[in-house]
This record gives structure tokens, sequence and C-alpha cells, in this order.
């Protein structure tokens, strides 16, 4: 008989979506009422059984809920019904580095975040080394992290992370950060820990990934557990919904258009120091469109209303495919553009794709302000808006992406 | 199985004891670190800055109003610079206690949606920490005083200062930890706060003494004015501190008992808000 690492018994767990996002006693007094809200269920009566030892995959679109249960299993959220337990030490990587203080040096930082992961002194001082050595930021270890490059900084947080050699281990898409040399290294981590007779539980969209990488998975769909089972059955399954689901889209498409604008809020989440008023997606002659061709020069307008300043905003825009499948995502830090404070009012920023490099298809636009280094988040659409890509230059034949590739050099015996 | 089960819990639970002590501590250490870090003016000026006050409220009320300070009983002082510095430490602690409690959860938004651990260490170790540069504090008022024209008597008093400080920051941490959970709710909070102290400053005899709240309820003999002083908290508080170094005295039975009262309330409200709440507010964040 294998035992559970993890027992969720029935959970549900909903979401205050808030109508007036400007809650103040102020306001509270003057209207005679708390802030209204809306009841929004991330996650209904999911039951589910991690076995000990293995790795376990939580699949879904994005907005499934696939974190909010992860958090729910780590105890950052508390679900409004039904509980979870869990059997020996537990550690989660949602967001790698978020602990850390930028003023203190990395070697602060490392006992910091330790302490907080639960390590005791003794423990780091003896693994100390060994998580210097993993995140290979060297003698940068007694610099400030603000000084760090976020590649140095998601290295240094995975790299304590890493070295709680927990029972469990929470992650969510972080092995979609750092560069290939270091994905290896963590693949090749998780590998020890299940080597080790250890639980991973891992979130992600990326189904291929998840194919190599579970034995068991579960995916879930509006906050419904849809299957739970070996990761091969589920995943096909998963990806045959999925299917049938963009099917069902194209179907209703039609008839869609107006409301899907209205849809433009919906998932909305963050702190709400600035919010995103609306995106516009705009051709070569500055036009707001909703449907460009392979090739062209286009330009991504993010207009937000600023209320209380920010100081270091970092704005991000990310392209999904219909299917959920996130294509591509960039945001100003990771180009090294610094973006002067937010003050109070109006404002916008462009970001510039020089030559629209998708084939045909539908996508949607996700677009975010965060601050505190990427930290926090003040304001996501996850859904801010869709368009088509007609077939342009250059053509190509498959998939969602051009490479201005070419055939050459053919050579034949003889 | 259900023995075993029990086993489990109970080893599970002291290992998050020792997790949950060893993380106040290093948080706390983070903190005074962090306030001996800075730069050396910043130092100063932190040091500067209660001196400043000392001087002004001297010059205001101990010059040009002509306030006049208490005898203090065992001491003979009589001095309005002595008495106000005795006073106006305890209520920087308190005051500045609250201000950083308050903001010790949504200022660690990115921490708190990110990882899991006890969340009342963040508004605890920030009230532990800022109660150990308190005590520096109030070892710097009694040398002045003592100086000053106390005489070393003084350090006899001294250790009656510890059970003071104790239920003293229990009642800040009690008050913190209610005010942490309302500022996530309520982001005015912060500036609701800062005229309350403003206030409550006036309210508690820091800069004025109590021979004055007692001429205004002779002029007033009907309002309840001297009873509502007594009931202030932070009126027992400064003036617990000033029975020690100004009068160098003991306080009295009923003082104490009213400062173990609102410490206790303080803390047991302050616990029950946020056990209530702060499982929430990471969503509201
Ligand atoms: N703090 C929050 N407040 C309100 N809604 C939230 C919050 N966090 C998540 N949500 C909503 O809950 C839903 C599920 O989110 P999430 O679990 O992050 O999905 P996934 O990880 O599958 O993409 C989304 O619609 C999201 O907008």
């Amino acid at each position: 008989m294998t035992s559970n690492a993890v027992v969720v018994s029935d959970v549900s767990k909903s979401f205050r979506i808030y109508r007036d996002r400007n809650r103040s006693i102020k306001a509270t007094v003057l209207k005679r009422s708390r802030a209204k809200y809306d009841e929004f269920w991330a996650l209904k009566d999911i039951d589910l059984e991690i076995p000990q030892g293995k790795t376990f995959g939580l699949l879904g679109n994005n907005g499934s809920g696939k974190s909010t249960l992860l958090k729910c299993i780590a105890q950052i959220l508390e679900p409004n019904k039904g509980f979870i337990t869990h059997v020996g030490r537990m550690a989660a990587m949602l967001e790698v580095g978020s602990g850390f203080h930028p003023e203190l040096s990395g070697r602060d930082n490392v006992y910091l975040n330790g302490a907080i992961l639960g390590m005791s002194k003794a423990e780091i001082d003896r693994k100390f080394d060994s998580i210097v050595d993993f995140s290979g930021v060297g003698d940068f270890i007694d610099q400030p992290v603000k000084n760090y490059s976020s590649g140095m900084y998601v290295r240094l947080g995975f790299a304590v992370s890493i070295h709680i050699e927990p029972d469990i281990l929470l992650v969510d898409e972080v092995l979609s950060v750092g560069d290939i040399a270091f994905q290896e290294k963590c693949t090749e981590k998780f590998s020890d820990l299940r080597r080790d007779g250890r639980t991973v539980v891992v979130v992600s969209h990326a189904v291929d990934q998840m194919r190599t990488f579970c034995d068991q998975a579960a995916w879930l769909r509006k906050g419904q557990l849809m299957g739970v089972g070996p990761a091969q059955d589920v995943i096909n399954d998963y990806a045959d919904q999925a299917h049938n689901v963009q099917q069902h889209h194209s179907q209703l498409a039609e008839g869609d258009a107006e409301s899907s604008s209205e849809d433009q809020t919906q998932g909305r989440f963050g702190s709400g120091e600035a919010t995103i008023e609306r995106v516009e997606l705009l051709d070569a002659h500055c036009e707001d469109v909703r449907q460009v061709r392979t090739g062209d020069k286009v330009t991504l307008r993010m207009h937000f209303t600023c209320h209380e300043p920010v100081a270091a905003p970092v704005f991000g825009f990310s392209i999904e495919h219909e299917t959920g499948f996130l294509v591509w995502g960039h945001n100003n830090v990771q180009s090294d553009w610094v973006a002067a404070p937010m003050r109070p009012g109006a404002g916008s920023v462009d970001l510039v794709i020089p030559e629209f490099p998708l084939r045909p298809g539908s996508f949607r636009i996700q677009a975010g302000i965060a601050a505190d280094h990427n930290a926090r988040t003040v304001d996501s659409l996850p859904r801010a808006l869709s368009f088509t890509v007609a077939t342009g230059e250059p053509f190509e034949s498959l998939g969602v992406a051009v490479m201005h590739s070419h055939f050459e050099n053919l050579r034949q015996e003889g | 199985m259900a023995s075993v089960r029990a086993g489990t819990l109970s080893m599970r639970d002291s290992l998050v004891k020792n997790r949950t002590v060893n993380l106040l501590a290093n948080l706390t250490l983070r903190e005074i670190k962090g306030q001996y870090k800075k730069t050396v003016l910043g130092r100063a000026w932190s040091l500067l800055n209660p001196l400043a006050n000392i001087a002004v409220y001297s010059l205001v009320f101990g010059i040009l109003v002509r306030a006049t300070p208490p005898l203090g009983t065992n001491s003979g002082l009589k001095s309005y610079a002595l008495w106000v510095a005795c006073g106006i430490i305890p209520w920087g602690f308190m005051s500045t206690g609250t201000s950083l409690g308050r903001g010790a959860l949504a200022d660690n938004a990115g921490l708190l949606t990110k990882v899991y651990f006890p969340r009342f260490v963040l508004p605890t170790s920030t009230i532990l920490a800022l109660a150990s540069t308190f005590l520096t504090e109030l070892a710097a008022v009694a040398i002045f005083v003592g100086v000053a024209g106390g005489g070393p008597r003084i350090v006899w008093r001294l250790p009656v200062l510890i059970p003071i400080v104790i239920l003293n920051t229990a009642f800040v941490l009690g008050l913190s930890l209610i005010l942490s959970i309302g500022m996530v709710y309520f982001g005015d909070i912060q500036h609701i706060w800062g005229i309350f102290l403003q206030l409550w400053m006036y309210a508690s005899c820091v800069v004025l003494p109590f021979s004055l709240v007692q001429q205004a309820q002779v002029g007033h003999p009907n309002l309840p004015i001297e009873f509502l002083f007594e009931l202030n908290p932070a009126y027992q508080f400064v003036e617990a501190y000033r029975n020690v170094l100004y009068d160098f005295d003991v306080p009295s039975l009923t003082r104490w008992l009213v400062m173990l009262a609102w410490a206790a309330v303080s803390m047991i409200i302050g616990s029950w808000v946020f056990s209530k709440f702060s499982s929430r507010i990471v969503e509201e964040l």
C-alpha cells in the first residue's frame, strides 16, 4: 500500500472580486457599507490524493484554478470548505526569490529566505557553499541583491528552495525561467528528489514538458476536477478536450464579437495602485485593429490610470494561443528598459514588435503591471484583447511561428 | 493506525514550533541589523530626533508656556526637560511601534502571497526589534537623568522597568496585530492612525503635566475628565516610566493592574482578530 503525501478533501475556494477597488474607511463610512463584491469560485469540490514519492502534474488552461489549488496545498490560501492534509516537510516554489530583500546582500538573503522556508541557521551554514555553487552567482553573493540581474535573482532563489530538501516540493511554472543550462540543472535536481522518494507537485500548462516529467496528473477546468490518474491518460484527455473547446470556440466566434469585448476584465487581479484601462493593437498606420498579418510591424499599447505612485513599475505583455498555450511573453525589466516611477494620472506604454512572427491563428493578449521586482502584481488583465493573424510575409507551412527560414545546399552523391 | 498518526502529528507540532521561533528570531535580528546598518547620518538622525523633540518641547512648554514640571517624589527633580524626556521616549515606542506594526502585513505582500509561514511573525518581529532599540533608548534616558541631577540612586530602580516594558510591548503588539489586519482591508487607516496619534499624545500627558488636567477638572466638576485620562493606557504607561525614571519610585498597585489589564485586553483581542482574519488576507493584498 502506498501512502499519500497530500490529501485534498472536498475543497472549495472562492475569491471576492470587488466591484469598487477603492477600499477605505472613508468610503465605507460615506456609503454606509463595505465595498461590494462578487463571489468567484476558483475551486469547486476538489477531491484528490497525491501519492508519496510520485511526481504529480496539475494541468489546466489559464485561470482554471491550478495555482489556486497549489496555494491551498501550500497553506498560503485557506479553502472556504473542505480540508487538506500533508505528511512531511513541504516547500513551495511559487515565485522564486520573492522573499528577497533588495537592500540586503545575497548572503543575508540566503539566510533570511532559508529561515522563512524553514531551515535552521546550522542547516544553512552547512548548505551555504552548495547553494552559492548551484546558483552560480559567485562573487556577487556579498553584493546587495538589487544589483543582481533577473537571472541571478531567480537562480539564487531557486538554489535556496531546492536545498530545503523537502519531502513534498510544490512547483509553479518555474521550469520556464532561466536559461537552458539552468533548466537542465533544475530538471536533474527534480530527478534526484524523485529518486530519494520525495513527492513533487508541478503546475504547468506546457503539456509536452509534463509528459516527460510526471507519473500522475490531474486536470482542472474552471475550478472543477475533470480527471485524475496516470499521467499519459490524463494528459491525453486534457489535450483532446482542449482541442474540442477550441472547435467549440470557433463555432461561437461569429456571434460572440460583442460580448468578447466585455470579457476584457474577466479574471482581473492585482493590488490596484494602477489599473489597465485598455490595450490597443496598432498596425503600421497606428490604427487599433483586431487582425494583423504575419510580418507586419505591430505595436501593443497599454493605457493605464495610476491611482497611487508605483516606484519601479514592470510592464508586461504576453500572447497566448486560443488553446491556452503561452506563445510569448516579455516585460521591460528583462529587456533592461527601466521605467520611470508612475505618478497618479493617466498614461500609456508601447511595446513594439518590428516583424510579427506568428502564423495565422487566433490569439489572446495578456497585459500586466507589476511592482517590487515583479513580485507583486499591481494589475493584470488575463484577457486584455483577442485578435487573429492572417497570412502575410514570410509564409511558412505549419505551427504558430515563422522563422524566416530558407532551404539551401542540397547535396547528392554522384 | 490512529496512534501512529497522533505520534507523527505531535512530532510535527514541535518541529513547526521550532521553525517559528527560529524564523521569529531571524526576522527580528534582521530588523535590528537593518536599523544599525543605516548610514552614519541616518543613525545619528534617529538619535537626534528624540533629542530635538525634547529641546522643542522644553522650549515651547517649559520656557515659553512655563508649564511647571511636577516634583520628582524621591528624586527631588524639578526639570521640565528631564520630565518630558522620560515621557517622550516611551511615547515614541508606542507611536512608532503601532505605525510600523500597522504596515507589517501590507508592506510584505510579496512574501505573504508566495511563501507560507505563520503570519504573526511579521508584526511580532517588527515590535520585538523596536522593543530592543527602545531598551537602549531607556538606558540613555536613565543616564541622562542620573547625570543631570538625579545621581546614581536611579540605578536601583531600573529593574522595575523590565516588567513595564514587557507589559507595554504586549500592549503595542496586540494593537499592531489589529492595525496590520485593518491596513489590508482599509488602506486609509494609515492616515487616520497618523491623526489619531497626534490627539493621543496630548491625551497621554506626554508633554503637558497631569496637574493641568486636574485644574481643568476643577473648572468642570461634572465631566469625568480625570477618570478618562486614568483610563487611557498610554497615559498609564508613560506615567509608569516616569514613576521609575523621574520619581525614582515604583508605580502604584492600581497602575500595575491597569497596565496588566490593558496588555491582556490588547493581546486577547489582537490575537483573536489576527487568527480570525489572517488566513484570508493573502487574497485581499
Ligand atoms: N487573489 C485573487 N483575487 C481574485 N481572483 C483571483 C485571485 N487569485 C486568482 N484569482 C482568479 O482565480 C482564477 C484561477 O486562477 P489561478 O488558480 O491562478 O489559475 P491558473 O493557475 O490555472 O492559471 C482566475 O480566474 C483568477 O483570476
